[in-house]
């Protein structure tokens, strides 16, 4: 899966979790940049992303990730070993 | 089962009906716990609202008497101690105190129980403990009594037998969540180490459902009736295709699916369940196992209707529904055949139609899962409605026989009793006024502990009626709560009645002894009132049928001495 893809994914989740369709974000994005964006909204995110991408995030990955950029890295290093 | 993102969408619904208040305290972080709980109620037609008090308050909350929860009068209170900050307690502990945890931790709890019961009339919803097993000891941790895993299971031990001795605690088998679901997918370590949650989003709608079943039970929302085909439902093949001899029952081979299904639902009926049949045969054949089967479980004399013909189902369900008179909303119809479900729930949207697995081993399960037949009282009397119903089809039977219904009302020999509320009786009476919705004028429910304060309360002047005739006994049948509302007038609080025995006379019975008993009280008179709902339009002028004065909109009043006794064919005792 590409990078794209996987942004394109990601967009949707957040879409979705902030009702909000208009939403763009980019791998330069962090959580500060966007409304609502606080510690439970981003359990919730990390759950759906889990789901979208059939895989499970480790407790540094959710903790540290500091923008969606880094956040892809680490989807795609768990595709990719899948 | 939903996603826990669809109820995080629900609970943001809102809703028309009444609005039901449910404080959460916690050990643990319970932002998303009550966040599933509140959608899924809203999904299930419950106004909930909740209030969440802050990460590991309950101490602070339940001492202080001035606190949020008490301020936020909530109706149930749900007091969650997850395991996972029990063991880290656990491991607090020196070694050689270890032994003592199940207890200390009980002493806990029940002093919480005695807080919320001191300081507010909310119930209380208390989940058990789910299980850790850390292998400390190994498996050998089963006879270590030091041992984590022997205490934590302990501890469900002592609170099983603390909960029955307290009637406003109900239950929630958290720990029965975590069995079905199994430890993997009931517990996300990173969830737990990043935001204190103990149980994974993937769990908590089963956690929430488990949560409301016990709410909606307490709202009086209950399934009372399980209406089941028979041919490859209660037993493996066709009895008329295949006879006696080709059906599959009984502990062998493919039969054993059926005959534990059987065994299961027998054990409903023994609950309180009203049991039926409704099945596309000919009436003889479609009898024939239940009479004649020696490894048939289910008998004739378990069954309360028993409808078989060649008509469609709805209509066959509309019938049993009537003879029963109970609510659609409180039957749930079984059939292995998905034609029949689809028809019977696009023509009854209200019944409950569970969409059994195709293969019968599965069926027993499945049901066991859903859960429809959860309850917040037991009684033994509830035992006997089946000989009841069927009681009440002799009657209708005999009925025909009499030229005028005066005549037929004096030849069932019928002698009623009315009494005011007894400690064996309440938890009876309680369980009426969660279930009668027809018959029942304010519907206000309650439950048993309520019960019992209004008996011991000067206040208030109960009296609940029993009737029997000569076809057999009713039991208790009518409930009465009359409020003391000044020095002359009394309030009916709660009227209600059983509508197996209307149209007897029984309303006219349970009057005259509302009007004997307040003025012999010494009060002047009787105010009432009908509060309307979807189902209970029956009663909408039964006040002024016994002879009170509308004062305003479904307000009445009546003066005892004004009152005129009303004939009925009842004999009384009064007590």
């Amino acid at each position: 899966m590409s990078r794209d893809e996987v942004l394109e994914k990601i967009t949707e989740v957040l879409r979705d979790e902030f009702e909000d369709d208009e939403l763009e974000i980019s791998d330069e994005t962090t959580a500060a940049d966007v409304d609502g964006w606080d510690s439970l909204a981003h359990l919730s995110i990390v759950h759906e992303i889990e789901k979208t991408f059939g895989i499970k995030l480790t407790m540094g990955e959710i903790q540290e990730s500091k923008n969606v950029g880094e956040l892809i890295d680490a989807i795609i290093r768990h595709i990719e070993n899948k | 089962m939903y996603s826990f993102n669809e109820l995080k969408k629900a609970s943001r619904q809102d809703l028309d009906s009444k609005e039901i208040k449910l404080a959460v305290l916690g050990n643990c972080a319970t932002q998303f716990f009550s966040k599933a709980i509140e959608g899924y109620a809203k999904l299930s037609g419950i106004n909930l609202k909740i209030f969440d008090a802050d990460y590991n308050q309950i101490d602070a909350q339940l001492l202080d008497k001035k606190s949020e929860v008490y301020a936020f009068n909530a109706d149930e209170v749900l007091v969650w101690l997850a395991t996972d900050k029990l063991y880290e307690e656990f491991l607090d502990l020196p070694l050689g105190m270890r032994n003592t945890f199940a207890d200390q931790i009980m002493q806990k709890v029940q002093h919480y129980w005695s807080l919320i019961s001191d300081n507010c009339s909310a119930r209380i919803i208390q989940p058990n403990f789910t299980e850790i097993d850390d292998k400390a000891f190994g498996q050998y941790s089963c006879k270590v009594d030091s041992s984590f895993v022997f205490q934590i299971r302990k501890l469900n031990y002592l609170m099983q037998i603390s909960m029955a001795e307290r009637k406003n605690v109900y239950p929630v088998d958290i720990l029965a969540v975590q069995i079905q679901l199994g430890h993997h997918i009931f517990y996300d370590a990173p969830l737990y180490y990043n935001a204190k949650m103990t149980v994974s989003m993937d769990a908590l709608p089963y956690v929430a459902k488990a949560v409301v079943d016990v709410i909606k039970t307490i709202e009086g929302k209950i399934k009372k009736c399980l209406i089941m085909d028979l041919d490859n439902t209660l037993w493996g093949g066709v009895i008329g295709d295949d006879g006696l001899g080709g059906i599959e029952i009984g502990e062998l081979g493919k039969g054993h699916a059926f005959w534990n299904l059987q065994r299961w639902i027998k054990q409903l009926k023994e609950c309180g369940i009203i049991l039926a049949v409704c099945s596309k045969n000919n009436e003889e054949t479609a009898k024939e196992p239940f009479e004649k089967h020696e490894e048939m479980v289910l008998r004739l004399s378990d069954i309360s209707v028993f409808v078989a013909n060649w008509n469609d189902k709805a209509s066959n369900i509309r019938l049993i529904q009537e003879t029963l008179n109970i609510g659609m909303d409180s039957i749930v119809f079984i059939d292995d055949n998905p034609f029949e479900r689809n028809l019977v729930k696009s023509m009854i949207p209200e019944i409950e139609v569970p969409d059994l697995p195709e293969d019968p081993a599965l069926y027993l399960g499945y049901l066991q899962e859903c859960n429809y037949f959860d309850t917040v009282s037991f009684t033994g009397e509830s035992a006997d409605r089946t000989k009841q119903y069927q009681a009440e089809y002799e009657r209708r039977q005999s009925q025909m026989l009499f030229d005028s219904i005066d005549e037929y009302l004096e030849s069932l020999e019928m002698i009623g009793e009315a009494k005011p509320f007894e400690p064996i009786r309440f938890a009876r009476i309680a369980q009426l006024t969660q279930r009668s919705n027809q018959f029942n004028l304010r519907t206000i429910r309650y439950t048993e502990d309520e019960i019992e304060r209004i008996a011991n309360d000067d206040k208030y002047i109960t009296l609940y009626y029993t009737l029997r005739d000569k076809f057999g006994d009713h039991g208790l049948v009518s409930v009465v709560i009359m409020e003391k509302r000044s020095e002359d007038v009394l309030f009916v609080d709660t009227w209600l009645m059983s509508c197996r025995v209307l149209k007897r006379g029984m309303e006219e019975f349970v009057v005259n002894g509302m009007i004997r008993v307040a003025k012999e009280a010494g009060y002047k008179k009787i105010s009432s009132e009908y509060i309307k709902t979807a189902k209970n339009g029956m009663v909408k002028d039964i006040y002024k049928k016994m002879g009170f004065t509308e004062i305003s909109d479904d307000k009445y009043i009546i003066s005892v001495d004004e009152y005129e006794e009303k004939k009925n064919y009842i004999k009384e005792i009064f007590k």
